[in-house]
């Protein structure tokens, strides 16, 4: 059979995913755990003094905090299976990311498992927010000299 | 490619020992041990999977009353980077080693490299299989354990088993070894790494019709022909590739996969299962007792592996595979 | 106070709608879609855009990726605008970092503490 021919049949019986399924699991549950940081905002708000604009911040790591749990009791993977990117684009996705690579590297040591694995998965997410944040900065700077628009 | 066994060497025993998911196998009751921990109460999971080679190699002697002295060679290999496991059971089995690598077709390629050790007269006794421990191959090739990815439905699960079987000079009442297939690597476009049961479908194809023709065999002279690990997918391509070819597809129900029916219908699994360890448990388990029982009398194990890395996936390569068979009989 | 919810859940839930897109349609690997997502956020916070989201939307706006992007970018052109071209360098880290060492400190303390299982359920 000829390679043309063969990923024609390949095509034909690998089934395609869910889609509408798929968005849909993911919209319900990314908006859960949305809804849940609100929920943390309004804690830090009410409790701690902090206003609307500060409460980003508390309420961010206390869901990171919530991602090493479920990450380390090996829920958040289930929870990924079933939601795919309703798990994944929430900061506590970015969180599963950083700290399942560190549990995975322990058994290399703390300085070259966990140091330098750390960010093996989330390194990019940082790469490109740093770079983009850098370009975009530097094209508003450039635009406000030249008076095109104002800070 | 074939190659024919004048001495016909005798699969004597097998010796499988798995992990805690493969308690859900539906071949579980056929392996020697099914453990709880996953890391064999070892440390890392690499250790683990090294003391499940050992176990697995031991309860093979065992059923022949042999110790590690008496065997020859030990032909075996798996999935993690420079197959530390099965070359750290080598150094604590201290039989004579050599690690071979075709991926989850080392099932297969071991046991070949056995029976010519076996013809030439080299050896009495030999241990040949393959491994795989899901924690340390999915780190390898895929994320950390514990990361919350989707798996496609087109996935498959590695499988945490390791399968070695015992090979002899040629005795009547055990299965015997008449005929292998030393299979090309195929390369047909396939990139996905979650989608493996495409990439080794053609491999198995390529393997099984050169096996056949050169034998001067149909497939219905088989009892079974059991591929290792396409997954349901990548069987239900196998057959699609033979439906093509003219075959009727009443004559394709002899034609199975281990991956495709280890874990049963378990949506769990998506594709069902994978890792060299996979073939390997169900091939010198199951189908060693079911011949030994009479149940099939020529059967060809065909052990499909992909030859990919991570590196070579985020290079943009595609994804070539291979497959090797070992045609068995039973008087 | 109850409608705040119910925007977070629905623009939370908008964000990760496209995260899926990019993953089943684009065929985007996770690590790709965080990536563009991130992206997003930074250009949407250029263009002056993420802040009325995060008013509108409170933690539907601040939860996803995207907020990292939009407030790294934010830093960046605080600084910028007060200490000129070396603040677009300097003042990218300065407003927040709370989801990086948050996620450094916790990754290290799960390592600690757990270890990889293959469990499916």
């Amino acid at each position: 059979m000829e390679k043309e021919q063969y990923q024609q049949l390949e095509q034909n019986v690998t089934p395609k995913p869910p889609y509408l399924k798929n968005v849909a699991k993911a919209f319900f549950v990314g908006g859960f755990i949305c809804a849940i940081g609100q929920a943390v905002s309004l804690f830090y708000m009410i409790f701690f003094n902090f206003t609307e604009a500060t409460a980003g911040n508390p309420t961010v790591a206390t869901m990171v905090f919530f991602a090493m749990i479920l990450t380390g009791l090996g829920l958040y993977k289930r929870i990924g299976q079933f939601a795919g990117a309703g798990s994944a684009v929430p900061v506590t996705g970015f969180g599963n990311a950083v700290i399942s690579a560190a549990i995975e590297h322990r058994s290399e040591g703390v300085v070259l498992g966990v140091g330098g694995n750390l960010f093996k998965l989330a390194g990019s997410v940082v790469l490109f927010g740093v770079v983009s944040a850098f370009f975009v900065a530097l094209i508003k700077y450039i635009l406000v000299t030249i008076g095109v628009v104002s800070w | 490619m074939v190659i024919v066994f004048q001495s016909k060497p005798s699969l004597l025993a097998g010796g499988v020992v798995a992990g805690p998911l493969e308690n859900r196998s539906v071949f579980s009751q056929y392996f020697d041990a099914v453990y709880d921990d996953e890391r064999w109460q070892m440390k890392t999971n690499e250790q683990g999977h090294r003391k499940m080679i050992e176990e697995a190699c031991e309860f093979a002697m065992k059923k022949m009353n042999i110790q590690n002295g008496d065997v020859e060679y030990l032909m075996g290999g798996d999935l993690v980077n420079q197959m530390t496991p099965t070359n750290f059971a080598a150094r604590d089995l201290a039989i004579p080693f050599i690690g071979l690598f075709s991926a989850c077709a080392t099932s297969v390629s071991s046991v070949i490299i056995a029976c010519l050790l076996t013809e030439l007269g080299a050896a009495n006794f030999s241990l040949a299989g393959a491994s795989s421990q899901h924690n340390s191959i999915e780190r390898q090739f895929r994320y950390p354990i514990n990361y919350g990815a989707q798996k496609p439905q087109t996935a498959q699960w590695t499988v945490t088993a390791a399968g070695y079987a015992l090979i002899g000079k040629h005795r009547e009442e055990y299965p015997s070894i008449e005929a292998a297939t030393i299979g090309k690597s195929i390369d047909y476009g396939m990139d996905d790494p979650f989608h493996m049961g495409a990439a080794m479908a053609p491999a198995a194809f390529q393997t099984i019709q050169a096996h056949l023709e050169q034998r001067n065999q149909k497939i219905y002279h088989y009892d079974l022909i059991l591929t290792g690990d396409l997954g349901q997918l990548g069987l239900k391509l196998l057959k699609g590739m033979f439906v093509e070819n003219g075959v009727k597809n009443e004559e394709l129900t002899f034609l199975r996969d281990a991956g495709a029916e280890f874990y049963g219908q378990d949506e769990a699994f998506q594709s069902g299962a994978s890792g060299a360890g996979c073939s390997a448990a169900v091939f010198f388990s199951y189908v060693l007792q079911q011949m030994r029982a009479g149940s099939y009398k020529r059967v060809l194990l065909v052990a499909t592996g992909a030859l990919l890395s991570p590196l070579s996936y985020q290079q943009g390569e595609t994804i070539p595979c291979t497959a090797h068979a070992i045609e068995i009989t039973m008087k | 106070m109850v409608m705040t919810f119910v925007f977070a859940f629905i623009i939370g839930g908008i964000i990760c709608v496209i995260g899926q897109l990019l993953m089943d349609v684009g065929n985007l690997t996770p690590a790709h879609t965080l990536s563009t997502l991130v992206v997003l956020g930074a250009i949407l916070d250029g263009m002056g855009l993420y802040e009325p989201l995060i008013d509108f939307a409170g933690a539907g706006a601040t939860v996803p990726i995207t907020s990292f992007g939009n407030s790294l970018t934010h830093g960046a052109m605080a600084e910028a605008e007060k200490h000129g071209l070396v603040g677009v360098l300097t003042g990218m880290f300065e407003v927040t970092s709370s989801g990086i060492s948050a996620a450094i400190v916790f990754g290290f303390i799960g390592a600690l503490i757990f270890k990889p299982k293959g469990n499916i359920d």
